[in-house]
């Protein structure tokens, strides 16, 4: 039995001839422990992906099972970070936090309960930040509370949509980093969804590319054979690194060329040639 | 410098950004942009009240002449050529019974204002006389059981300010208490909502005389036989009831728009309704809530005057009707003193309901 289990999932978002058919056909199995990267185009249907994981949304056919058991809500099992942080803008960092861990230790008294708190802000460097709010912050800081306040409630998964795709690159290359540094703790299940192949093979065990949408569907899965921890300059050289992220570009840009010549729309440009002033 | 700073902040926070150059010349720190802003952030202001006050100074004095001539042909028609020419030597004279009654000047109401202001002294030292007079005798009065002798007394000018006030502060109470907890459960449910909708847009554009009597004949029947002060109760329910409505459209507004991000991170943090109601939805909204609020408090204020006016309850309405009925010839610029006065009520009282939604609103930058 798998950890997480995806069977024949299929999404639909409205009813009769307006109906967009998203996810069809979904299949996946992860392992305890693993850290599987879910790599697509954007619009492809990857937010509607984690949302059937995680809870918020139901698929319209087929199951998804947790630990064997089939998902009907949200859980405190199930850690999300979320694409656009979503921080509560009107409570501060601390505050975002001690929220998600009051409601994931009810049973914990004050003390037991800021401590964690701290341990988390301590955890993502944000300690000297405890006390402002989301706005004061800068896109990084605000993806790292968002990282703290999923992990402040000990999901035994965590699940990341797209967590680094609004920043820049330097900070997305040290906060991969430090999510890394995280998860390699106490290895906890991982799914990453994004649009960054360097990212996905970088962070993850396994890659599997999402067809995209309508009827997105999972692509083959590349297993990626690199030790951790991984060093990010020496995996420039290394053949193995080359070879995976060589057949999923691959792979990734035959869907764009099929998409493409399966798009039937010509446009005719008229023909212009510019004017001489000169005669 | 730390203490030019706190002023300016303080000043900016209360909606007065455009005192800045002016704080920069109390705390000496005066640069060229500064003279600049202040030429144009107060001297033309200024130019302009004065402006103001020239045209409408013009204009009394026009109006003036015009009543003048219509009451000395009245005379030369009515009473033939002696009767005019007395009537215009008593207008040239200045003798109050003869003056032409209409527009007052700039002059007139500045006089009026410090009458009034002369009256409110006179009155109170009368209250406290009173007071000390009776002292002694309520105090048997209440030993016995009976209720003491209180002023009944002619109210002034300033006293009529502050009864208008406890008006609206009551109607305004009323109306938060009744709008902002029915917006929040209109707001919540879909299905509530459309099954009110047309309740609050048929109610929302009535007018308030209408509300007026509709309070009367409801409070009438129910404070019979209780001496109580039913034209206070009136008026403030009625300006209760016509200023909800901004409240209680914004507050399910806002509660029902409430940014989908937020309530996803709700469901995922599994919060129970009760926290996701007051820990989640509510602060989401309280920047709608307390625009509302702004708007009931300005329409509570607007409504009032013509409310009391109508209510016979005392206040700042009442005071502009009995100077108008009165017809004494210094009425009409006590009618325009107390439009002045309601005017600048009005603005701060907007001011102070802003303020408050900068504090409480966690989107500092908002606020109009």
């Amino acid at each position: 039995m798998s950890y997480l289990e995806l069977r024949n999932i299929c999404k639909t978002y409205g009813q009769g001839a307006g109906s967009t058919k998203v996810l069809s056909n979904i299949n996946l199995k992860i392992e305890e422990g693993e850290f599987v990267a879910i790599v697509g185009f954007t619009g492809s249907g990857k937010t509607t992906l984690v949302n059937l994981i995680n809870g918020l949304l139901q698929p319209t056919s087929g199951e998804v099972l947790f630990k064997g058991n089939p998902v009907v809500g949200t859980s405190h099992e199930r850690g999300v970070i979320f694409q656009n942080y979503s921080l509560l803008p009107w409570l501060t960092v601390g505050q975002n936090v001690q929220m998600a861990v009051k409601e994931a230790f009810p049973k914990e008294k004050k003390g037991e309960i800021s401590k964690r708190v701290n341990n988390y802000v301590e955890m993502v460097g944000l300690t000297p930040a405890i006390n402002k709010r989301p706005k004061e912050l800068s896109g990084g800081m605000r993806q790292r509370v968002a990282v703290a306040r999923a992990l402040a409630m000990k999901p035994e998964m965590i699940i990341m949509d797209e967590p680094l795709g609004a920043l820049d690159a330097l900070t997305r290359g040290n906060l991969q980093d430090e999510i890394l540094n995280i998860w390699s703790v106490d290895k906890r299940t991982a799914l990453l969804i994004t649009n960054d192949v360097d990212e996905g093979i970088y962070m993850a065990d396994r890659i599997i590319p999402l067809r995209p949408g309508p009827n997105a569907t999972l692509g083959p899965e590349f297993k990626i054979d690199i030790d951790r921890p991984r060093d990010k300059t020496a995996l420039n050289d290394n053949p193995n690194y080359k070879k995976t992220r060589n057949a999923i570009i691959e792979y990734l840009m035959d869907i764009g060329n099929e998409r493409k010549s399966e798009a039937k729309t010509e446009y005719v440009l008229p023909d212009l040639s510019p004017k001489s002033f000169v005669a | 410098m730390k203490q030019s700073l706190t002023l300016n902040k303080v000043t900016r926070f209360m909606g007065f950004g455009t005192l800045k150059p002016f704080t920069a010349l109390f705390t000496g720190k005066v640069q060229k942009e500064d003279i600049l802003t202040i030429l144009k952030k107060f001297i033309v202001p200024i130019a302009s009240i004065l402006l103001f006050i020239g045209l409408w100074h013009a204009g009394s004095r026009a109006l003036f002449n015009m009543e003048a001539d219509y009451k000395i042909e009245k005379a030369l028609t009515d009473q033939g050529q002696k009767a005019a020419n007395e009537m215009k030597a008593c207008i040239a004279s200045g003798d109050i019974s003869c003056q032409p009654n209409t527009l007052p000047s700039p002059t007139q109401v500045w006089a009026s204002f410090q009458t009034l202001l002369k009256d409110h002294k006179v009155i109170s030292a009368d209250k406290l006389a009173f007071k000390e007079k009776t002292a002694a005798m309520n105090e048997k009065r209440v030993a016995a059981g009976q209720d003491p002798i209180t002023y009944t007394g002619r109210p002034s000018f300033v006293d009529q300010i502050f009864t208008s006030l406890k008006t609206v502060f009551a109607g305004f109470l009323l109306a938060l208490l009744i709008a902002v907890p029915i917006g929040i459960v209109i707001g919540l449910s879909e299905t509530l909502r459309s099954s009110f909708n047309w309740l609050i847009q048929i109610f929302k554009p009535v007018s308030p005389v209408v509300w007026l009597l509709l309070v009367f004949m409801i409070v009438k029947t129910m404070t019979k036989d209780s001496n109580q002060d039913s034209a206070f109760i009136i008026s403030f329910i009625s300006v209760g009831l016509c200023s909800m409505w901004a409240t209680l459209v914004n507050t399910a507004m806002g509660v029902s728009s409430v940014d989908k991000d937020y309530i996803n991170v709700a469901k995922v943090l599994k919060l129970g309704a009760f926290q996701k109601v007051f820990k989640v939805i509510l602060p989401s909204s309280l920047p709608l809530i307390f625009t509302g609020l702004r708007i009931t408090l300005s329409v509570a204020w607007m409504v009032l005057i013509a409310i009391e006016l109508l209510a016979q309850s005392p206040g700042l309405g009442s005071f502009v009707w009995e100077e108008f009925q009165n017809g004494a010839n210094d009425s009409n610029s006590k009618i325009i003193v107390a439009m002045f006065v309601i005017g600048l009520i009005g603005f701060l009282l907007d001011r102070i309901m802003l303020t408050i939604q900068k504090m409480v609103s966690f989107n500092k930058n908002e606020g109009l």
